[in-house]
């Protein structure tokens, strides 16, 4: 049991996603039509925002189903300074990240009292709540939404309407980037406090472990990066409304990469993303776009197949030993 | 014993309800003795336990740890201050490994995860499951389980470390490696309180009993006293028995 062997083995980890970060920064060399990009950068952003999903559900075990308006919030924040105010974009992002993370602090105070099922069915009305609250702001469009006015292709307001490539490459760079985060963490105290007070909150707080203090961390630190995804989100396709960005649809689609790629693990939700989103997709463009749902159905069904064939996911199906050699 | 007390429970009481669990309950611990908590089923030895742990707060009456009124501490206040547990039901937490468990103990007092993880490494040498290190705690077995349990506990550095039932359902050879590991804790300085069931083993390891029926104390004092004193037999053994041999 050598620590140094565990450093090894962690520094190991960090060079196979760097690795891996330079092999997708070239996809775009031999990939050049505009759909498939489209798939790319819609693939790494949910591997961003499941990453982030993870800390808070799959590391501390707080399951939310309500990370859709954490997403909305980065969206509108971006949207709303740039529109209102002429804010830049990229202190849009930060802002939003800003504004999700106090929300996830003051709505894990009263939330983190419910356990269980309880917790999750609170994650999911106030996300509709705040759905509906809104489609019913006229200052911020309500229904109608926000028309991100398009200017020249600049990095200055993060607008490019020619190329995919920008959007492409911060994509990836939010990909690598939560999932860096979720690395460091995992070897910080708050790290090890997340995993125990998912395991057994009761023998967590009998070892000292701030049960409270320690869900509030884990839920501002991934509705921030959720949010920061939201803005990108909000960017990239330039048009916002509630149905586009806050709606349930999304929660669900931001928690099942992890999910299926194996929930409160470094790599699943990385794995997981690159499995499920490409697959919508082509199903979607397959069944003409106008079957929405039938992508849906192929989520639900691979999310079956897995629990039932590989409770912990994709990345169980690499093996204890590969764990194990990682965790060395 | 003259010195000042460790642990002090001055006239505790616990309801639940109309249920009377602990009755006035008085108790020392006194630093560096190993002290058995014992009594019949339902005598409110763990409710006792709870108590000092910091699970909830008593009804009434007074908890002091180390001369400071930790009454209305939570558990994790009282992990800081030196008080560490096992638990009856076994806790662990099974989707990390054996040393990710003692970690989470060990940085309880680290200033870094790597000083935790030192630490961790020479808790988990000391209770003998350094070889176990990287197992998954879910896959132990569970006399492996209560090891890890103690070591958990052990990793937070206690003075005071409260032990339930952690020698039942073990077999007379892990037992007594149970034993083993509790008299080389207090040689380290650790004060230990221990709740137990198995007698014949208890009483040959701790160095005083308080014996609990009906919720508060029917007596105290070395264990070669408390095997004879008519009043714990009849407690255990039922009245009638009593009755008959006297």
């Amino acid at each position: 049991m050598g620590k140094d062997a565990f450093t090894q083995g962690r520094y190991r980890e960090l060079l196979l996603a760097l690795g891996l970060a330079a092999a997708a920064a070239a996809l775009p060399l031999f990939v050049k039509d505009t759909y498939t990009q489209n798939i790319l950068v819609l693939t790494l952003m949910y591997a961003a925002l499941s990453q982030s999903w993870n800390i808070l559900s799959g590391y501390c075990g707080q399951i939310s189903l309500g990370h859709a308006l954490y997403f909305g919030l980065g969206a509108y924040t971006t949207s709303l300074a740039f529109t209102k105010f002429g804010v830049l974009p990229w202190f849009g992002m930060l802002g939003g990240g800003a504004v999700a993370g106090l929300a996830a602090l003051a709505l894990g105070y009263p939330c983190f009292r419910l356990r269980g099922h309880y917790f999750v069915i609170a994650t999911i009305v106030i996300a509709e709540t705040a759905y509906l609250l809104f489609l019913n702001w006229d200052w911020a469009g309500a229904a109608m939404g926000i028309d991100v006015p398009v200017r020249h292709d600049s990095w200055l307001t993060f607008q490019f309407a020619r190329s995919k490539l920008p959007y492409f490459y911060f994509a990836l760079l939010l990909a690598l980037m939560t999932w860096f985060v979720t690395w460091a963490f995992e070897n910080s105290r708050f790290g090890y406090w997340w995993r125990a007070v998912k395991d057994d909150p009761l023998a967590a707080e009998s070892l000292g472990v701030v049960v409270f203090r320690s869900k509030m961390a884990a839920a501002a630190v991934s509705a921030f990066f959720t949010a920061v995804g939201g803005s990108f989100y909000a960017q990239f396709v330039s048009y916002i409304d509630p149905e586009s960005v806050m709606s349930f649809q999304f929660s669900l689609l931001i928690a099942l990469p992890a999910v299926l790629g194996g929930i409160g693990t470094l790599w699943g939700p990385a794995l997981g993303a690159a499995v499920l989103i490409p697959l919508t997709e082509v199903t979607r463009s397959y069944t003409g776009g106008s079957g929405k749902g039938i992508d849906l159905i192929v989520y639900g069904a691979l999310v079956i197949t897995v629990s039932l064939a590989r409770p912990d996911g994709i990345v169980g199906l690499f093996g204890r030993r590969w764990r194990e050699k990682t965790a060395e | 014993m003259t010195a000042p007390a460790l642990l002090e429970t001055e006239n505790v009481w616990q309801r639940f309800g109309g249920l009377i669990a602990n009755k006035d309950v008085s108790i020392k611990v006194f630093p560096d003795e190993i002290l058995g908590l014992i009594g019949p089923n339902g005598a409110g030895k763990s409710t006792l336990f709870n108590l000092i742990a910091g699970v909830a707060p008593p009804t009434q009456g007074t908890i002091r740890f180390g001369g400071k009124d930790v009454t209305a501490l939570p558990a994790t206040a009282r992990c800081k201050l030196g008080i560490a547990r096992t638990f009856q039901v076994v806790r662990s937490f099974d989707s990390m490994s054996v040393i990710d468990n003692v970690i989470v103990g060990s940085l309880m007092r680290a200033g870094s995860v790597a000083q935790a993880r030192d630490q961790a490494i020479e808790v988990l040498e000391f209770t003998g499951l350094l070889h176990r290190a990287r197992a998954p705690a879910g896959e132990l077995i569970p006399s492996e389980k209560r090891r890890l349990e103690f070591a958990r506990a052990l990793a937070t550095q206690p003075k005071l470390l409260l032990l339930d039932e952690v020698l039942t359902g073990l077999t007379p050879s892990e037992a007594q490696q149970g034993v083993d590991l509790v008299r080389r804790s207090r040689d380290r300085g650790i004060t230990i309180l221990m709740v137990e069931h198995v007698m014949e083993i208890l009483m040959a390891l701790v160095d005083r009993a308080i014996v609990l029926d009906l919720g508060a104390v029917l007596a105290e004092g070395k264990p070669a006293d408390i095997v004879n004193d008519e009043r714990v037999v009849g407690a255990y053994l039922g009245e009638r028995r009593r009755a008959k041999s006297a």
